[in-house]
């Protein structure tokens, strides 16, 4: 992982203030804004950024210039990304890891150099322990049946005592989680008789860590938590929990979807056994996501879906299985998308993900600030950026999340709405839905004031305000 | 596209003030129907009665919903049009009424039959928005098929 601090920061050029509201789009901190005519502002150039996103620039809705705060969802690709992946189509394409032909040894050194580099991004020790999978819902469900694979009676035996689970022994999630990163779990416990068990979350929208003495046990055999929640932007304190998991024995696994794209990880310095996030929303293309998992641990792991590719020896009627990350990528994988994945990590390191993650705190700060200015408007999530990323959850009092996203999407303001594949956080606060402001680096100052703007509008246009 | 012209006039009132809202104690199917996108809910009642030359009749739907304002008045505006209706016409209202907001804009909506329903056909320029409107009248049309079955006096006639 590179060094933070050596990142190569992207000097603001001052004399690009179309973008921004004023020439302030470094980001040294709210207090510590630098003067008008300031000569070098630490942070990245928002501008030269978004002439990468050519998408960033087109009209919707009757000709209003797009505001796109939905990279959350999905984040938009940069040239380079598009790029890589039409080099790769037109001059390089073959099935990896078959065939014996020219095409396809270049079609595999793409391939795998895409996975070497997205296992430095994260702060891997081998490119072995990165598996790429179609999605992060897809690296979950990985984990998740692997286990259930190891157990079944009858199964692979030698590894039952590693990965098997039982009645008797506990899942533990959040109450926070994405769909995501529950309904698999909540199959693996229907599928083995496990049990599973959850973290609630406060009325200041943290983990309720007050249990964990009796949540975390000698009976919880998986942790599987969020890094940074998709609704609440709240960052869960992974440390101490990997810590807890593992003084009893417990896998951790943690959904990093919404974290990998916006600051550094590193999974070595986390701890984390599992790791799992997507590639269509840290600017790559849709169709990748990756497992990171320790390699010990993978070695070991049943595999979850079989077939060619993953396979050692095949006899009529057994097979055994290639060493990891093969085991787990099963059939000819995805490749254009892989490789679009290893551009758009290069594209994040040269930005340098300390920038990225000072940038973004900048505009969830200003958003936080200017939605919270508006009576009847309510942040669902930390009210500062404090552990807290740049998901920004609100209900308008009087208006229906949907057709406050309705006004919103008229004034050009892409957000999402409803309740983010997250429904049983949803109803733990007595809502709904809610309408969700996600950004990426590309998002400016000047975005969230149309952000603030068109809420207003709502308030208006519904004459609650 | 003008928000006055999605959020009609119409559609604000049904949406402040709902008509027959509420859950009534008289009824022979009641259904839950979710839009599991955005999580909004309806539960709704039906209660039919043969009417006078055997063809069933919709004597009361009450419903209680949480959701958007497309979702609440397409509810409400529904039970205007079916109430005290023979099920025949409240469901060929209901034919109407989904072919209009599946249209993606080419279907105006006949006035004749959906009466303050063609308040939503600006619906149908935002598909995603279609299931909001759709909601309701789903609820009702499984609510009222359940009633039809389960009542034989209903089936044999209707
Ligand atoms: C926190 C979190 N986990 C998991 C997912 C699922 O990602 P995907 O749909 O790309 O598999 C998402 C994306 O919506 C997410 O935000």
């Amino acid at each position: 992982m590179t060094d933070p601090q050596t990142e190569q920061l992207v000097r603001h050029d001052p004399t690009d203030v179309d973008l921004a509201r004023g020439d302030d789009v470094g980001y040294a901190g709210p207090e510590d804004q630098p003067e008008h005519g300031a000569v070098e502002v630490l942070g990245l150039d928002v501008a030269a950024i978004r002439a990468d996103f050519p998408i960033l620039s087109r009209t919707v809705r009757d000709g209003r210039p797009l505001v796109y705060l939905d990279s959350g969802a999905t984040s938009q690709r940069p040239v380079p990304v598009i790029d890589a992946e039409q080099e790769y189509v037109t001059g390089h394409h073959a099935a990896v890891h078959r065939g014996a032909h020219q095409l396809a040894e270049e079609a595999t050194d793409f391939y795998e150099g895409a996975r070497a580099r997205v296992a430095e991004f994260i702060g891997a020790g081998r490119p072995e322990e990165v598996v790429f999978t179609k999605n992060a819902t897809e690296a979950l469900n990985l984990v998740a049946y692997s286990l259930g694979n190891a157990s079944v009676q009858g199964g692979r035996g030698v590894h039952g005592s590693r990965f098997a689970v039982g009645p008797g022994d506990e899942i533990l999630v959040t109450e926070m989680e994405h769909h995501a990163n529950l309904v698999p779990w909540q199959e693996l416990c229907r599928r083995t008789g496990a049990t599973l068990r959850w973290f609630g979350v406060t009325d200041d929208f943290r983990l309720d860590l007050s249990g964990i003495h009796e949540l975390v046990t000698p009976r919880t055999k998986v942790v599987a938590f969020t890094h940074q929640s998709n609704v609440l932007g709240t960052i869960n304190p992974v440390p101490l929990l990997v810590e807890a998991a593992h003084r009893v024995g417990a896998l951790t696994v943690l959904d990093a979807c919404q974290s990998v794209p916006h600051a550094a990880v590193d999974v070595v310095a986390l701890g984390v056994d599992f790791l799992a996030f997507s590639g269509h929303k840290m600017l790559g293309p849709s169709g990748v996501g990756v497992l990171y998992g320790r390699h010990e641990l993978l070695e070991q792991m049943p595999p979850f879906l079989t077939g060619g590719s993953m396979i050692e020896q095949v006899f009529m009627d057994h097979s055994t299985y290639a060493a990891p990350p093969a085991r787990f990528e099963a059939g000819v994988p995805m490749t254009s998308q892989a490789v679009g994945l290893g551009a758009a990590v290069d594209y994040l390191e040269t930005v340098g993900m300390k920038a990225v993650a000072d940038h973004e705190a900048e505009l969830t700060g200003l958003a936080l600030q200017g939605l919270s200015s508006l009576r009847g408007v309510r942040i669902i999530g930390p009210a500062d950026t404090t552990d807290r990323g740049g998901a920004v959850s609100f209900v308008v009092d009087g208006v229906h999340a949907h057709d406050v996203g309705q006004i919103l999407d008229d004034e050009g303001v892409a957000v999402r709405v409803g309740h983010h594949c997250a429904w049983p956080l949803h109803r733990r606060f007595g809502i709904a839905a809610t309408v969700r402001a996600s950004f990426a680096l590309y998002n400016t100052p000047a975005e969230v004031d149309a952000l603030v703007a068109a809420v207003a509008q709502a308030q208006r246009f519904f004459e609650v305000a | 596209m003008q928000m006055e012209q999605l959020y009609q006039e119409i559609i604000l009132d049904h949406y402040r003030a709902p008509h027959h809202h509420g859950l009534r104690d008289r009824f022979q199917t009641e259904v839950h129907h979710v839009n599991p996108t955005c999580g909004d809910e309806v539960t709704l009642r039906v209660q039919l009665s043969p009417g006078a030359d055997g063809v069933p009749v919709v004597d009361d739907v009450s419903y209680d919903s949480l959701g958007c304002s497309i979702s609440q008045a397409s509810t409400s505006v529904m039970t205007d049009l079916a109430i005290g209706v023979p099920l025949p016409d409240a469901l060929a209202t209901l034919e109407e009424f989904t072919r209009m907001v599946t249209s993606r804009g080419t279907v105006e909506g006949d006035e004749d039959v959906l009466g303050d329903g063609v308040a939503f056909a600006g619906v149908a320029r935002y598909p995603a928005r279609v299931k909001c409107a759709l909601l309701g009248w789903m609820a009702f049309k499984d609510a009222a098929s359940q009633a039809v079955d389960r009542t034989p006096d209903l089936a044999a006639r209707g």
